[in-house]
């Protein structure tokens, strides 16, 4: 579904606008896309730059300026139910879009030719007297002429959501057990941890989402588990494994997180 | 022992070639989402050659784009390494022969994806990104187009060195977008340069001095979207001893992390050093021909 705008005063809405066009230029000229008829609106207030389904929000030098939730803002990326305010007037975004997304949409690489970027020009908002807006939808022109893609997606929410630590809420700790440094404790909050020095003799422990790995990596002497020597696979680590590194013994084990 | 060995490396050094002195390794993976894979990786270690292309385009065309990028690129410039030196400079651009086997060859890659598109219907529209490294005479030449990267990593810094060509980094540069929203833009997979999708290409190239230690990753969108940089940083230093394991280890991060695209990684290590043999005799003789 096409985001939105919709135009309210005083809490009574005007109308609806949708952002069917990559820039719909908001203003007191009848030329803008969306027309707010009232002196404190400047002829040429602000554009809504839209690609695929992100808009842009940007103060094309106004004399009053608007405000983002309150804020006061020249260049907003905008999100669902943000509203705008111009004067008295107020604009709030819709962009339901998020939730309709599929896996199947995600991480398409797309090619944007160069008539479809917003360039430095156009953003400036010398084309805003071009209401008819020929480079109508080029992205979605690109879409058609390439064959495909939806193009859309955070990675960041997927990977914060992994980053978290062990589902039981509880740290997994490496305690030195021998030699000059035994008895200090190393808590495995890194995705890798190192053991050992590269170059020489060197172990990593993972964080996966199935658990904590033990993969040897260089080095003559192959690290061991319980008193067994591991392989060139990655070994599962449990609770209370010990680990024998170049002669030095560890103890894996997880604890409270909030101990 | 460990000493007599050591020297003998050094003295032998003087006329090292590029094979003895980097080691390689690649893969590629369609990650956890997609059925195929539309990137395309090839390591020549014997020319000093690494070429990676991330395709896109409708059915399989993708694969095709990435796929002829790559043949061309390998096939070409190591045909091209028997005919001349790369340090050989080219009269007429000025630029180095290593620079211009790089330069033509994406072209010739973009002439031949531009020519196939356009003919066939079920392949109109297709490209690839496409970032290329050429090693020689202790020097990385690097070609990329779209949003594929070179890292290096120098003890224990890891830097990205090429700049994507992509809609985001040009908001963020043009000001339209703060670093901070960035972070949660959708539109990540936004490239503005591509291998074959007009008639000429424009690839950028950069040429760098490689030191003893220094590993370079090059990589597709899938593995950087889906791993902080830190996180491969970590990956990268932790297993410069075992390049294979690094390679395995950075696309198991990806795809753990949910592997929404296809995931492609070479890393190439420095061993020894690799200047070209026949350097000072060269300068001298075009120091006589001015």
């Amino acid at each position: 579904m096409t985001a939105k705008l919709i135009l309210s005063w005083n809490g009574a809405v005007i109308r609806e606008y949708p952002l069917n066009k990559e820039r719909m230029t908001i203003g007191r000229k009848s030329y803008n896309d969306i027309v707010i008829d009232n002196l404190a609106v400047s002829g040429e207030h602000a554009v809504v730059v839209t690609i695929m389904h992100d808009s842009f929000l940007e103060d094309t030098d106004s004399t009053n300026g608007l405000e983002v939730n309150g804020v006061p803002t020249k260049k907003h990326f905008l999100q669902n139910n943000d509203v705008i305010e111009i004067g008295k007037h107020k604009l709030k975004y819709i962009n339901d879009h998020i939730t309709q997304t599929t896996s199947a949409d995600f991480e398409r690489t797309l090619v944007l030719r160069g008539s479809a970027r917003p360039s430095s020009a156009e953003s400036t908002g010398d084309n805003m007297k071009s209401p008819t807006g020929q480079n109508k939808s080029t992205v979605e022109e690109v879409v058609a002429k390439t064959g495909k893609f939806d193009a859309l997606a955070t990675a960041t929410s997927v990977r914060q959501a992994i980053a978290t630590p062990n589902s039981a809420g509880k740290i997994a700790v490496l305690q030195i057990l021998t030699g000059a440094t035994a008895g200090r404790e190393l808590e495995l909050v890194k995705n890798l941890t190192t053991l050992g020095k590269p170059g020489f003799q060197v172990a990593v422990l993972t964080r996966r989402p199935q658990g904590f790995y033990i993969t040897h990596v260089e080095g003559g002497q192959f690290p061991s588990v319980n008193g067994r020597a591991l392989t060139n696979q990655a070994h599962q680590l449990h609770d209370h494994d010990v680990i024998e590194l170049a002669g030095v013994k560890m103890e894996f084990y997880f604890k409270d997180g909030r101990g | 022992m460990e000493m007599a060995l050591w020297q003998s490396e050094t003295t032998s050094g003087l006329v090292m070639k590029v094979e003895d002195a980097l080691e390689m390794a690649c893969q590629t993976h369609p990650g956890m989402a997609r059925s195929h894979n539309e990137d395309s990786v090839a390591c020549e270690v014997a020319s000093g050659l690494v070429v990676l292309a991330d395709g896109m385009g409708g059915y399989n065309a993708g694969e095709v784009a990435s796929g002829i990028t790559v043949s061309v690129l390998t096939t070409e410039i190591s045909q091209g390494l028997l005919q001349d030196s790369p340090t050989r400079c080219d009269q007429n651009s000025g630029d180095e022969y290593g620079v211009l086997l790089l330069r033509d060859n994406i072209q010739r890659a973009n002439a031949s994806i531009y020519t196939a598109a356009q003919s066939q219907p079920q392949y109109a529209g297709m490209g690839t990104t496409i970032v290329s490294g050429l090693f020689y005479d202790n020097r990385v030449v690097v070609a990329h187009v779209g949003d594929s990267r070179m890292y290096r990593l120098r003890g224990e810094t890891m830097e990205v060195i090429t700049q994507d060509h992509s809609l985001l980094r040009e908001q963020i540069e043009s000001g339209m977008l703060s670093a901070e929203e960035a972070r949660f833009s959708k539109n990540k997979n936004l490239v503005t340069r591509a291998v074959g999708i007009e008639e000429r290409v424009e690839s950028e190239i950069s040429i760098h001095d490689v030191q003893i230690g220094d590993v370079y990753l090059f990589c597709s969108d899938g593995l950087n979207d889906m791993v902080e940089d830190e996180d491969i940083q970590s990956a990268v230093y932790a297993m410069q001893g075992n390049l294979p394991l690094a390679v395995e280890q950075l696309i198991q991060m990806a795809n753990d992390n949910g592997g929404r695209d296809n995931i492609s990684v070479i890393l190439v290590k420095v061993k020894s050093s690799f200047a070209a043999p026949n350097q000072w005799l060269e300068k001298i003789l075009n120091w006589f021909r001015k």
